[in-house]
């Protein structure tokens, strides 16, 4: 075989300028963090934001509108990695204004928090830009030791660490496990480019029986990232044991990063062998429907509550992938933006209610909550409805999207245990309402904030009615993006 | 008459627009929210004036429509219009309104502004679910309504209103979503939203079956067919006088609204083959739920039973249309059982609300449901007590009251079915006479029964303003239900049509 030699050009990198942006800025935080140390905190934070904005700036600007493959077909440039790069930063920058207060007054806002955070966007934007397994890969792990480390950040707390070790532990099997799948793939076809393997697959040129073990891998990989049943014991020990900053962080946008995984693998990659990974995926996502909804209903804590609510969100998100069509990786799109605007909300509402040396994460803490901050109690009420799936918020249009995208594969009795199951869902979010509405507070103290996250939470509750009486523009910009 | 532009959106959106400046102004200015809330509600019922007068009595096809689009990448309009079965739900739902609000105009003591923002809101949707002509916007009004009603009976509603209400949400829930799942069914196979596409699809036996049974499962919930009728007791009993009123009076038309909107003409055939389903529980209702009636203790308690009893009648004067038509090869007997479920649908409106509106008239001054708990009532409260006779002879179906035309519409077109069918039926006329005209005995009539009762003062003039307005509609619609008639005849003709037409 002929050896090109390795020339980059500035247009060979260009598409990629945001990436680049963002690990020197996590890289100049870390210096002004070892240099100034705590004294410049209010900076680092703003620059943090700043980076991202930036970052949103440059991805904005180098934008292509036909997929763009560079650094010999490693990274693609399109436009839904565009508009998924966008909703992470926004994601991540609302995570961070909803934690600053929350991490001041415990004293974990320090510079290694930002750069953390920073990196574990690079991560996300690798992944969502992966044109071969082994970006894929790079960008798993960076975005995954960050997180690992961001959950253990506070070395006080025993629980914390205990969360941030089985996530690690577990992380790191599923990586494994991801690994030798894409090991066994590499066997099978001969290549580690996504669009390489395509061709093979299609074609009919690799060996069934390895593709399927190899497949099979994949989807367990794909699967605990997602936190999908039956690999998503991690998933409430980490919501719950993390400072809620993290479990929010945790919760928003690695989530884009977990559709755009499947997305780079399964349809992409290997989208000429549907038929292999969609029995896969049914039975993980009715599983997680299930196991998420049901156990849901048993959890005196909100985190781990919205944790098992995750799990059957993910479900749902699956539905949309497993259709294995045009229409149903729009629904999957659609349903992973507007839970991540849904799920940031209700986390930056827990993270509201907490004060020094106060958790607001046992339900009770929500009792009386209208009579203490009726705006807010109502803007959380629009999160509980949205997340089950009642119009007129926005996540009624994503679970009608993917009830629509099983139905159109003739899955009817899945989109029956679908719907079944938003209804016993909606039991626990009603809960929530119930202790808000219903119940006389126990505390009647008013709840501060600073303006800025008191903009941010308005804005995240309008968004979720705004998107759902005129979901129109969310979905043209997911059919567009989407070949 | 001139017709407002754009009236249908009006009707819905104002009373929304003032629900929210309601709940901006807040329970400081709640002297102001009253007003604002009392002006929107009676501005909707002056916009009903051109609505009727103006509405062509001669053709079957939706009126003052109006078409944006809404979603593009889902083919769903904003697409409203109106006919004849939904004119006078949406008449009814503008009428009860301003009376709750009124009725509800001081005795509310938490959150007073909430509550009127919550009922303004409320009737907006209600329109919306009555004029929505794209089924994807239908199912988006009928889901949002239940968030207030959700909120309605959990803050004002009595001791056991958690169990109540979220008996309530999940309960309607529950069906509402397999029809969600029917709906989207008949979207990708027909590529339209829009009610009426759905009508002309044609369909297969097994395909119109299993969309049959899917919005089966919403509209029995909603009425509240038996067996699934247990969420509505609860949730009238617990739910304050207002949202009482509503549910009773509009969210239970809403199901029989639905099977005549959606299940007769979208699966006529299945619902030939599965009359006999819906005839069965609506007899069932009727008769049974006429006995548990009888036995209770709790005065809303046995209106709700009594409002599932008399829903009986709307699904049974539906469903009896094929019977009647084999039987006899009568259309207009056919038409005739759909007559009555209309009417029905309409006295019942005012009937209940008004029992409901009289049960709070009592609970406002003694703070008991409990039967026992009164005796003698017409002693210390006689304007009070005509009216409550005159709503309970109504709920009883005495000639001369709007109960009366509904009943007995229905029953003479069932007579031509089935000879069984309308026996049964006809129970109702013993029943319903011995549980109303028991309640009355034992409330209102004999000797003051205690200090409570001896303390009671009569209506003020709040309380008569709104127990009369709802007598004189009661007893106009008794007397003269043509004008009723008219409107509904040529959508219940051209409905007879299309259940006669098969899909197959």
């Amino acid at each position: 075989m002929e050896v090109t030699p390795m020339v980059l050009t500035l247009a060979d990198v260009l598409p990629a300028a945001a990436e680049i942006f963002v690990a020197g800025a996590a890289c100049l935080l870390l210096l002004i963090e070892a240099i100034f140390g705590s004294r410049a905190r209010d900076v680092m934070f703003l620059l943090a934001i700043a980076a991202l904005a930036g970052a949103a700036w440059i991805t904005s600007t180098v934008a292509v509108s036909e997929p763009t493959v560079i650094l010999y077909g490693h990274y693609v440039a399109d436009p839904m990695g565009t508009v998924l790069k966008l909703f992470a930063y926004g994601a991540a920058a609302v995570t961070l204004l909803y934690s600053r207060d929350y991490l001041v007054r415990r004293e974990l806002l320090r510079g290694e928090y930002l750069v953390l955070a920073l990196f574990a966007v690079l991560g996300i934007q690798v992944i969502v830009s992966a044109g071969s397994l082994l970006s894929l890969y790079l960008g798993i792990e960076i975005m995954s030791l960050s997180l690992y480390a961001m959950v253990a950040f506070d070395r006080e707390d025993g629980v914390a660490a205990e969360a941030a070790m089985k996530y690690f532990v577990l992380g790191a099997i599923a990586s494994g496990a991801l690994l030798y799948g894409i090991s066994i793939l590499y066997g099978v076809t001969g290549t580690i480019l996504l669009d390489g393997i395509a061709a093979s697959v299609g074609a009919g040129d690799a060996d069934a029986i390895g593709l399927l073990f190899g497949l099979a891998f994949i989807v367990v990989g794909v699967a605990f990232k997602f936190g999908a049943v039956p690999f998503h014991m991690w998933l409430p020990d980490v919501y719950h044991g993390a400072q809620t900053p993290v479990t929010l962080f945790v919760g928003s946008a690695p989530k884009i990063a977990s559709f755009a995984l499947a997305m780079r693998v399964l349809a992409e990659g290997l989208g000429g062998a549907v038929d292999a990974w969609q029995d896969m995926l049914i039975v993980l996502a009715a599983l997680s429907m299930i196991v998420g909804n049901v156990v849901a209903i048993a959890q005196t804590n909100i985190k781990r509550m919205l944790a098992y609510s995750t799990i059957s969100h993910v479900g749902f998100i699956l539905l949309g992938v497993l259709a294995g069509n045009a229409a149903g990786y729009r629904a999957a799109m659609f349903y992973t933006l507007t839970y991540v605007i849904m799920t940031t909300g209700a986390f930056g509402i827990v993270l509201w209610l907490s004060r020094k040396g106060f958790e607001a994460d046992a339900l009770d803490d929500y009792k009386g909550l209208s009579r203490r901050n009726p705006w807010f109690a109502f803007v959380m009420l629009l999160m509980m409805f949205g997340l089950a799936g009642v119009p007129p918020t926005v996540g009624f249009w994503a679970k009608l999207q993917v009830i629509a995208a099983v139905l159109n594969v003739d899955l009817t009795w899945l989109a029956a245990l679908a719907v079944l199951m938003s209804v016993i869902g909606a039991y626990y979010y009603l809960r929530i309402v119930k202790l808000m509405y219903f119940d006389e507070p126990m505390d009647t103290s008013p709840v501060e904030a600073k303006i800025a996250v008191r903009i941010m939470l308005s804005v995240n509750g309008i968004a979720i009615l705004a998107i759902g009486l005129y979901p129109g523009m969310l979905l043209r910009l997911c059919a567009q993006v989407l070949p | 008459m001139p017709v407002p532009a754009k009236i249908l959106s009006w009707l819905i959106w104002l009373p929304i627009a003032a629900g929210v400046l309601v709940l901006l102004l807040g329970e400081r200015r709640i002297a102001l929210g009253r007003w604002v809330a009392l002006a929107a509600s009676l501005s909707t019922l002056v916009l009903c004036v051109p609505l009727w007068a103006g509405f062509d009595l001669t053709t079957h096809a939706l009126q003052y429509g109006e078409k944006e689009p809404w979603i593009g990448a889902l083919n769903a309009w904003y697409h409203l219009g109106i006919d004849g079965i939904a004119l006078p739900l949406i008449v009814l739902t503008v009428f009860m309104t301003p009376l709750v609000i009124i009725s509800a105009w001081t005795t509310i003591e938490r959150r007073p502004a909430q509550y009127f923002a919550a009922f303004l809101v409320m009737e907006g949707l209600m329109i919306g679910v009555f004029s929505a002509a794209d089924a994807l916007l239908f199912y988006v009004f009928w889901e949002a309504m239940l968030i207030p009603m959700f909120l309605i009976i959990g803050i004002w509603g009595g001791t056991r209103r958690v169990y109540a209400t979220i008996k309530f949400f999940l309960y309607t829930f529950l069906g509402s979503v397999l029809m969600l799942v029917a709906l989207i069914w008949l979207y990708l196979d027909g590529g339209s939203y829009e009610i009426a596409a759905m009508h002309r699809l044609p369909l297969g036996m097994t395909e119109q079956v299993l969309i049959f049974l899917a919005f089966f499962a919403a509209f029995a919930v909603k009425v509240p067919m038996w067996p699934v009728h247990t969420w509505l007791p609860d949730a009238h009993v617990e739910a304050p006088t207002g949202g009482s009123v509503i549910l009773a009076a509009i969210m239970l038309k809403m199901g029989g609204y639905g099977f005549l909107r959606f299940s007769l003409p979208i699966a006529p055939d299945a619902s030939r083959e599965l009359d006999w389903l819906i005839i069965t529980l609506s007899l069932i209702a009727i008769a049974y739920i006429g006995f548990v009636a009888l036995v209770q203790r709790d005065m809303k308690k046995l209106i709700a039973y009594s409002s599932i009893a008399h829903m009986g009648f709307v699904t049974l004067g539906a469903f009896v249309a094929y019977d009647i038509w084999q039987t006899t090869g009568s259309v207009s007997g056919a038409a005739m059982g759909l007559d009555g479920a209309m009417v029905q649908m309409v006295s019942h409106g005012l009937v209940s609300g008004a029992l409901f509106l009289c049960v709070g008239v009592l609970y406002d001054r003694l703070h008991t449901r409990d039967i026992s708990a009164y005796g003698g009532v017409v002693n210390t409260m006689p304007v009070f007590a005509f009216f409550a006779v005159l709503f309970a002879m109504a709920n009883a179906g005495l000639p001369g009251t709007s109960g009366f035309v509904g009943e007995f519409l229905v029953i003479v077109a069932v007579f031509k079915a089935n000879f069984w069918y309308a026996f049964v039926a006809a129970l109702t006329l013993i029943l319903g006479a011995a549980y109303t005209l028991w309640l009355v005995k034992r409330v209102i009539w004999g000797d003051v029964g205690n200090d409570g009762v001896a303390s009671l003062k009569d209506l003020n003039v709040r309380e008569f303003i709104v127990l009369a307005t709802l007598a004189l509609a009661v007893l106009f619609i008794g007397v003269w239900p043509a004008p009723l008639l008219d409107v509904m005849r040529p959508t219940i003709s051209f409905l007879v049509e299309q259940l006669m037409v098969s899909k197959l």
